[in-house]
Parts: C-alpha cells; sequence; structure tokens
C-alpha cells in the first residue's frame, strides 16, 4: 500500500493546514540544528585545535590506514568466513539426516540468540587477552558465528524459495541428492541471497565498531588514541559516525543494484528470526 | 560453573539490569517508532523527508557510536544530558545516569528499526481498507488510528519481535559503558575465575538464550491470536 492512499487529496484548507505542518518542522528542524552548532561553537568543539587531527594528513593516513581498513578487514574477513559458515550450516539444516540437522539447528539458534558482545569477549578471554592479534581473531571470529548463523538462516530461506520443479525435474532427469544441492538449487539461492548477504555486510560493520570493548584495532580504536591526544570527543563521534555512515551507504546501494539486477522488484528475501515466532503466515503478504 | 553458582546473586542481578534496560528501552521505542512511522507514510512530505533521513542516520551508525554521543556529546549541548538528576534506586536496583544514557541510546536506535517493520506492516494491509476508510469520510488521523494502524500492528507483530530480539541483545553494549549488566558481568566473571571461562561463558548464554525465547514465545502466542483472517 503506498502512502498516497491513506489520505485523500489535498482540498484548499488541508493544504494549507499542511503549508503551516511544513514550516514548523522546517523552523523546528533549522532551529535544532543552529542550537546544535551554536553549543558546540560554544563549548569550543569548532575550533581548529579540535579539527586539527582530522585535517592533518599524516593523521588522516593513519586513521585511514590503521583505523578504516583495519575496521573493513575485519569486516571483509568476518563475511568470507561467515558464508562459509552459512553455507556449511545452511546445508546441514536441509538435510534429510536427522544427525545432520539437529545439531546445526543447535548451532544456528545458539550464535543468533547470544549477543555478539557476549560471545566477543569470551573468545577473546579463551585466545589470551595478552595474546598477539588476539582482540582482531576474536572480533572475527564473534561476527562470523553471528553472522554465519544468519546467512545459514538466509541460505536456507533462499533453497525453499527456489521452485519445487526446478528439484522434482533435476531429480527426475537422474540426479543425485548432491548434484540437485550443488548444480540446481544452490545457484539459484545464491542469486536470491545476493542482496541479503550484502545486508548482512553492513550489519558485521556496524558490530565491528564493538571491538572497543576488546581493545580491538580499528576505527574506534584510533580515533580513541587521537581523542585521548587531543581531548577533542565531539569532532571524533561525528568524524567515525560519518564514515561508517558513508560506508554503509555505499554498501546499501549496492545490495539495491543486486536487488534489482538480480531478483528483480520482487520482495526481500524473509528471513524467520529465532524462536517460534519465526512462521509468518501466508494470509499477509 | 562453581563460578556462577556461588555468586548466582550477582549473576541473577546482571540479568535484573538486562532486563530492565530492554522493558524500558523497548517501550519507549515502540511509542518512538510509531509516531516515526506515522510522520514516514504521512500527508506532510517534510516530515516524511525528515523521518527517512532519521531512519538512515540511526540505522547506519554503530549503536556504540550513538552510545558514546549520549556519554560525550549531548551532555556538551545540553547540561540536562548529563542525566545527573536520574538517581532512582528501586530495591536493590540502582538506576543511574548511565542506565538512563544507555535506555536513549537503545530507544533512539531500536525506534527507527521499529518504525520500518511498522511501515512494512502497513504495507501489508490490503489497499481496499485504507480506500474504504476515506470513502466513510475519517481523515487521514482516522484512517490511520482506527484502521490501518491496528491491522498494520497486527501484521508486524514477527517484524516488530525480531527488532525487540535484536534489542535484548544490543542491550549488551550498554557494558561498554559501564553498566553492570549481563555482559559486563561475565567480563569481571571471566577476570575473577579464570579456569572456569566456558562454564561462565555458557551460564550467561543461557540466561540470553532463555529470555529470548520467553519472549519470543510470548510474541509467536501473540501473533497467533492477533492473526488477521482473510
Amino acid at each position: 500500500m503506498s502512502a498516497s492512499v491513506l489520505y485523500d487529496y489535498p482540498g484548499p484548507k488541508t493544504r494549507a493546514r499542511h503549508r503551516t505542518y511544513s514550516v514548523v518542522t522546517v523552523v523546528v528542524l533549522l532551529a535544532a540544528v543552529v542550537w546544535f552548532f551554536w553549543r558546540l561553537q560554544d563549548h569550543g568543539q569548532l575550533e581548529y585545535d579540535k579539527w586539527e587531527a582530522f585535517v592533518t594528513p599524516d593523521y588522516v593516513r593513519v586513521i585511514l590506514v590503521d583505523g578504516l581498513l583495519q575496521t573493513l578487514k575485519m569486516a571483509a574477513f568476518a563475511i568470507v568466513f561467515a558464508v562459509a559458515f552459512g553455507f556449511v550450516f545452511g546445508v546441514g539444516k536441509l538435510s534429510e539426516h536427522a544427525w545432520a540437522r539437529w545439531p546445526s539447528w543447535l548451532v544456528v539458534e545458539f550464535f543468533r540468540a547470544i549477543p555478539v558482545l557476549l560471545l566477543m569477549v569470551f573468545i577473546w578471554y579463551a585466545l589470551g587477552i595478552k595474546a598477539d592479534n588476539s582482540a582482531f581473531w576474536a572480533v572475527v571470529m564473534a561476527l562470523t558465528l553471528y553472522n554465519g548463523s544468519v546467512l545459514a538462516e538466509v541460505l536456507r530461506a533462499g533453497v525453499l524459495a527456489v521452485p519445487k520443479g526446478q528439484s522434482e525435474a533435476a531429480y527426475a532427469i537422474g540426479m543425485r541428492k548432491t548434484q540437485v544441492m550443488m548444480l540446481i538449487m544452490l545457484p539459484q539461492a545464491v542469486k536470491i541471497m545476493l542482496p541479503a548477504i550484502i545486508s548482512q555486510c553492513v550489519v558485521a560493520l556496524k558490530d565491528t565498531a564493538l571491538g572497543i570493548y576488546v581493545v580491538a584495532p580499528g576505527l574506534t580504536y584510533v580515533v580513541k588514541q587521537v581523542y585521548l591526544e587531543f581531548h577533542n570527543q565531539v569532532p571524533a563521534i561525528l568524524v567515525v559516525g560519518s564514515l561508517y555512515i558513508l560506508v554503509n551507504l555505499l554498501l546499501t546501494g549496492l545490495a539495491t543494484l543486486l536487488q534489482r539486477r538480480y531478483v528483480g522488484e520482487k520482495k526481500q528475501l524473509d528471513v524467520p528470526m529465532v524462536g517460534n515466532a519465526a512462521t509468518r503466515p501466508k494470509t499477509i503478504a | 560453573m562453581q563460578a556462577v553458582l556461588d555468586n548466582f546473586d550477582l549473576y541473577l542481578k546482571a540479568f535484573g539490569y538486562t532486563v530492565a534496560l530492554f522493558i524500558v528501552a523497548g517501550i519507549l521505542s515502540m511509542l518512538l517508532g510509531t509516531a516515526l512511522a506515522a510522520c514516514r507514510v504521512g500527508p506532510v512530505s517534510i516530515l516524511r523527508k525528515a523521518t527517512a533521513v532519521y531512519v538512515t542516520v540511526t540505522r547506519n551508525t554503530p549503536l556504540v557510536i550513538i552510545f558514546a554521543t549520549f556519554s560525550f556529546m549531548a551532555p556538551m549541548l545540553w547540561s540536562h544530558l548529563n542525566f545527573k538528576w536520574v538517581e532512582v534506586s528501586i530495591g536493590e536496583f540502582d538506576f543511574s545516569p548511565f542506565f538512563a544514557a544507555a535506555v536513549v541510546s537503545l530507544t533512539l536506535y531500536t525506534s527507527s528499526f521499529v518504525c520500518e517493520a511498522l511501515r512494512s506492516g502497513v504495507n501489508a494491509v490490503p489497499v481496499g481498507q485504507a480506500e474504504a476508510a476515506r470513502a466513510i469520510g475519517l481523515p487521514f488521523a482516522g484512517v490511520m488510528r482506527q484502521v490501518v494502524l491496528p491491522q498494520a500492528f497486527r501484521a508486524s507483530v514477527p517484524p516488530l519481535a525480531s527488532v525487540q530480539i535484536a534489542l535484548i541483545k544490543n542491550t549488551s553494549v550498554a557494558a561498554v559503558f559501564g553498566i553492570a549488566e549481563a555482559t559486563s558481568r561475565m567480563r569481571s566473571f571471566n577476570n575473577d575465575f579464570g579456569s572456569q571461562r566456558t562454564e561462565i561463558f555458557i551460564a550467561f548464554a543461557i540466561g540470553y538464550i532463555v529470555i529470548v525465547e520467553l519472549f519470543s514465545f510470548g510474541a509467536s502466542r501473540l501473533e497467533r491470536r492477533w492473526r488477521v483472517a482473510r
């Protein structure tokens, strides 16, 4: 239902009323923005020395290379491993053998129901908090397990979304179960899954910021060093936030592009959540 | 396991904070999210755009950054936002300024997901419903309040439940900002009883799983009871 069916075409009175609402909104928003900058100015947050670190080439290089690049690396590792994890356990959940199905179900449900941060802290301690790169790998592994479990569910939904005639036809020409899965179902499922995988990249990228709790490298760590030196928390928050938003918007744009290219205007994959509220009624399309 | 059993009161108290964060932020985010959703589908185009921007920004910002905003930036903008005026103790639970900041951050973050879930619910209501409501002369507020939103809420129980389950897990981020909830308690247990790491982890994981499963059980009951017959 598009928004326009919710209200009638506005008449002169309504238009006047809407104009008032619009003006009020614009005034309030503008006032908020002005107030925001005025308060920052009041606290000297807009002065050059607070922003110096973010315009000095040497610092910018450190922030981008030791910060953003490390963060992207963690997210990339996590997503690649998560896709592999998702394949194994997603196919496991679809297996006809109970000995493969039940453990897969247990693993997937377990890692989807616990907070990433809890997992991250546990892995960090398990790897040894003083060991080299333990924080880096704690972040990667925690994100792998969580996002992998979500992707397992996405894969399952993707395979189930392939029309039944496909597998029936494959069996009819004499393919074996593995062949049906590998040659017929998965290639089509992956195509439907692509946008969901990219959306999961956004989730993984956002969650890399949790690495600050386990002293992991990356954007939050580097910028923390910067604001400890320059005492410029506010510019630091604004810069880190903008960087994350920028990269995420690029990823979202990519997801939309892939969706349009490979899935068409069909609805995005519907992935059930944890627990048994999963089954969505068919009556509500 | 001994470590957790010996300090079971601490364990329960930690999950008490987790549940308290979840309940307060959950209710507030539902309210704010509903208001946002109404703006998002409403007839005033500037409000639609403003909420769209708000939703895009909060959904793409890591929760940690939003928490940091309310620890460092907000008090500077307006001194009341340091939440020093929040000092409530109920029983043995202290709801400190940190707690208030965490609730605000979680609410602002979650409400944009609630908004999107409700919008998908509004989209699921058949067009005829809104057309019929307009045909009998209801204005926008009436169409929404009396016809569309009641059905949209029902249709969006599953996505809303997912959003709230995500909130349960996101309360763990409060650990980074000094609240002794479950995740931060697990970290301190890990420091004190290093040899029992795995058992401690399992015990805390089970705590979260119990909360999540209880909630999703309730949600699925609600969903079945509220399902719109079509």
